[in-house]
């Protein structure tokens, strides 16, 4: 039995000053029903991904607030976390609760509201994806979880600082013309550069940005699925934990999660990274998306760069990445795991702003912290 | 913030101000912060306290130049993940001249105010880390 | 069995402050201030260390000269006018942080420039009298100036442990203290900055209580001067400790290698106890030391310490003071004001 995505919906990334997280996420499941053509009654059971609503906004029990926005009472809904990877988390959880036999529809959404505290207590919130009482405490922040990655990288590989700028370089290009990015303006290897030191050797535009938004889509078993016009199937998906903290990893210029949750993506999907024609990947800051391309397989260990320096990465290259800019263009956590399948969805449909040209096979990849939890999922038009 | 809990932080005393973690007999691994399960044995290991000397080499770092609420008046300050000489690696603050930090250089712990909740909470302390000329 | 020092320990943050740096920018002139009090620099503890993390330090090092097991400790004493809370005692922080008790007395002292001292008697009568095996005494402080005051010259940080027990590298043979109430100098609760009598901390207070106090250390053990190769008074500068020995018939000589003052300022309860150390890192055996602290408010406490051969021992297993003193980075005005938290909101 498959399951298969016929419906998606994604707000726009940003700071939504005037917006709830409540408002977000009623947006998106009202933007992913239209998109599927059905009404909210049809939904059998939701998930919700989103990391850390309590120190956010005070608020806990967001399946409740979500299905009871929605006028969806009184169907089950479950918050899912995994950090940054809650969205996926939400994903899987909808998916295999399609495959179990319980429910034939079922919607999957993320949501995160990040602006309504100040950036240095947003900076300490998203430390509670790190290790609490061994890495927040001593003054540790997200940026420079991967910035500690990212210098022994550095030195391992000789990856220099401009080879990995060209990185938010393509996807601030990627995400000129796209409606939904936070951000729409192209930056040069220089403008990186000279953007502010944020955790050595990490720079403001390394980074992604403190972002809201919601984004949702609406999974079917294969036998309901048959009846949408455009579904695009779930071919595999993996899951895999790892050391919570970045200190107990084996190495800090990998994430064994990815490996291996991607391994058991192409194993169900019974594909290989080569067979991917376009991909979502995790590029919470530039060093993230070129470790993304070794542990996925799209390159060997150590030559990441080289899919940026002959530009295989990009639009019209033999691997896109981050079509849509990736989470460069808006990184409201607990969403980007669904946001980034609306896009590949997108792509297998034909209907992508940056269109892949017979995109058949897609792949999304979702961090949780410095690695410690991760989900890949591939998905297909046949 | 740092999460505000005065039993969490007694809780973790010995750790945090001796550097006293655990060690499995079984397997022989040590662990920094301590761990009441091997998580290489499982249930079927023997955990016991193990002191650590507080010496050992810089295996990567950064200097974070953005802080997290409560740590404005620290920045810049350098942190580096450090492999303990007895075989496993913490994340600790690096102090003295952040000009002079690198991977492989030698540190040792000394004991530094971590934290101040404010001016009238509790001032957190701990250990830092360095580097031994 | 003669009790006195079993080990001892110093620590002294890194960063100097000069005199020409703060006159700079008070526009006044630096070759006088540096006669007037005759100190150079003084040191400035780093964003993370306060009169804790300094006890902690020179406690540690203590415990290595020592070598004794940490948990016979009975009694440990942090003084100082900088602790770190008004209520909660540095002793306990200092003592889990060296692993000792939690079979242990504490309290914390106060008593200006002389709580340290003031410990060290208490740990004496203690171990004497049996109640004890070994006592912990520290003297540490982060003192605080009012920016642009003649104390702002001199408050310095650092601080110095004393572990009190038998079979000592040092026999205490005897303390004296002479104490009055004489306001010279004093804070009240909630205050950013002490406030003093000016010249008052003169004559009526300094003075008046080293003299008598070294004088009644004198009398009561029939020693003269002379009998003493080092001497230590409390260094609020450079000046009042020659002046006091040239009342008392001390000689310029005595007071060499305890004169710490003028590379590392006034370190207030850690001052005549840091000059202690320095002399105990360089004396031989047999050789005898006075020294009298003083304390605003006011009192002094005299010592005639003893030089055993233990001292060869143990003199090379941590950390000597000169070690801390040359060990030093200077900073400019704006990094101090921001290091000692004088900015409003910083």
């Amino acid at each position: 039995m498959r399951v298969a995505v016929v419906g998606i919906g994604c707000t726009k990334l940003g700071e939504h000053w005037m917006r709830s997280l409540r408002d977000l996420s009623t947006e998106a499941g009202a933007l992913a029903l239209k998109d599927a053509g059905i009404d909210g009654k049809d939904i059998q059971s939701l998930y919700i991904g989103n990391m850390s609503a309590g120190r956010f906004i005070g608020q806990e029990h967001l399946g409740a607030l979500a299905v009871d926005q929605a006028g969806l009472n009184p169907i089950p809904a479950t918050r899912c976390e995994s950090a940054c990877a809650s969205g996926a988390l939400a994903l899987r959880k909808a998916y295999l609760s399609i495959l179990s036999g319980e429910y034939d529809i079922v919607m999957a959404g993320g949501a995160e509201k990040m602006t309504d505290i100040k950036g240095s207590g947003a900076i300490a919130t998203l430390m509670g994806a790190g290790d609490q009482e061994w890495e927040s405490s001593v003054g540790l922040t997200f940026v420079g979880l991967y910035a500690l990655m990212a210098k022994a990288y550095m030195d391992k590989y000789k990856l220099t600082r401009e080879e990995l700028s060209l990185v938010p370089v393509k996807n601030h290009k990627h995400g000129l013309s796209n409606p939904y990015a936070q951000f729409n303006y192209e930056i040069t290897i220089d403008d990186v550069l000279k953007s502010p030191l944020i955790a050595d050797p990490l720079r403001l535009l390394d980074c992604s940005p403190i972002t809201d938004g919601a984004a949702a889509v609406i999974l079917a078993s294969e036998k309901v699925a048959k009846k949408f016009k455009n579904p695009v199937w779930i071919l595999g998906s993996g899951q895999a934990s790892d050391t919570l903290a970045l200190h107990n990893r084996k190495s800090l210029t990998e994430i064994p999660a990815t490996q291996i949750a991607a391994r058991k993506a192409y194993e169900k999907a019974e594909l290989k990274p080569d067979d991917i024609d376009i991909a979502e990947v995790h590029d919470c800051f530039s060093i993230a998306e070129i470790l993304s391309y070794e542990d996925l397989g799209f390159s060997e260990k150590g030559r990441g760069k080289e899919l940026l320096l002959s530009k295989d990465v990009m639009i019209g290259g033999k691997i896109p990445i981050n079509t849509d800019g990736g989470l460069k263009m808006g990184h409201p956590v607990g969403a980007t795991g669904i946001k980034q399948i609306v896009e590949v969805v997108k792509q297998l449909r034909g209907e992508a702003l940056n269109q892949v040209k017979n995109a058949k096979v897609g792949l999304a990849h979702n961090i949780g912290g410095s690695g410690a939890s991760c989900l890949v999922h591939i998905l297909g038009r046949e | 913030m740092v999460y505000q809990s005065v039993p969490l932080f007694w809780r973790l005393k010995k750790p945090k101000y001796n550097l006293t973690g655990t060690k499995c007999i079984k397997c022989k691994n040590v662990y920094f912060p301590p761990r009441n399960l091997c998580p290489n044995c499982r249930r079927s290991g023997d955990i016991q306290e193990f002191q650590f000397s507080g010496s050992g080499k810089i295996l990567s770092y950064t200097i974070i130049r953005t802080p997290p609420e409560g740590f404005e008046h620290y920045i810049p300050y350098a942190i580096a993940i450090i492999r303990l000489d007895e075989g496993t690696n913490i994340t600790g603050q690096v102090v003295g001249d952040i000009e002079r930090i690198g991977t492989g250089k030698r540190v040792r712990s000394v004991f530094r105010k971590m934290h101040e909740n404010g001016s009238d909470g509790l001032i957190h302390y701990g250990l830092k880390f360095e580097m031994i000329d | 069995m003669s009790v006195g020092i079993v080990g001892y320990g110093a620590y002294i943050p890194k960063f100097r402050i000069s005199v020409d740096e703060i006159s700079r920018v008070w526009k006044a002139d630096p070759e006088t201030i540096r006669n007037g009090l005759l100190v150079e620099e003084k040191s400035v503890p780093d964003k993370d260390e306060d009169t804790i993390t300094i006890s902690v330090e020179a406690g540690k090092n203590a415990l290595l000269r020592a070598g004794i097991n940490p948990q016979d400790v009975g009694a440990v004493y942090i003084g100082s006018e900088s602790h770190p809370y008004t209520v909660k005692p540095s002793g306990t922080v200092v003592a889990d942080a060296l692993n000792l008790g939690p079979e242990l007395m504490v309290a914390d002292f106060e008593f200006a420039c002389k709580a340290g001292t003031a410990a060290i008697q208490c740990c004496f009568a203690l171990v004497k009298s049996g109640e004890i095996k070994y006592g912990l005494a520290i003297g540490a402080d982060c003192a605080q100036s009012k920016p642009g005051d003649a104390l702002e010259y001199t408050a310095a940080a650092g601080g110095a442990a004393y572990i009190i027990g038998k079979d000592p590298l040092a026999i205490l043979e005897g303390t004296y203290s002479y104490t009055t109430d004489t306001s010279d100098f004093w804070r009240r609760e909630g205050a950013d900055y002490p406030s003093h009598g000016a010249r008052f901390t003169g004559k009526p207070a300094y003075f008046k209580h080293v003299t008598a106090s070294t004088n009644e250390l004198l009398n009561k053990l029939s020693m003269k001067p002379s009998d003493f190769s080092h001497v230590v008074f409390h260094m609020p500068n450079g000046k009042f400790p020659l002046k006091a020995a040239k009342l008392l018939g001390i000689s310029k000589e005595q007071l060499e290698l305890g004169m710490v003052v003028t590379k590392i300022g006034n370190c207030y309860s850690g001052s005549s106890l840091l000059g202690l150390s320095r002399i105990l890192d360089h004396a031989k055996p047999g050789e005898r030391i006075l020294l009298t602290s003083y304390g605003s408010g006011a009192g002094s406490d005299s010592f005639s310490f003893l030089v055993t051969d233990k001292i060869l021992e143990r003199v090379n297993l941590a950390k000597k003071t000169d070690f801390y003193i040359d060990r030093k980075e200077n900073i400019d005005y704006g990094t101090y004001v921001r290091l000692r938290k004088k900015l409003k909101g910083g």
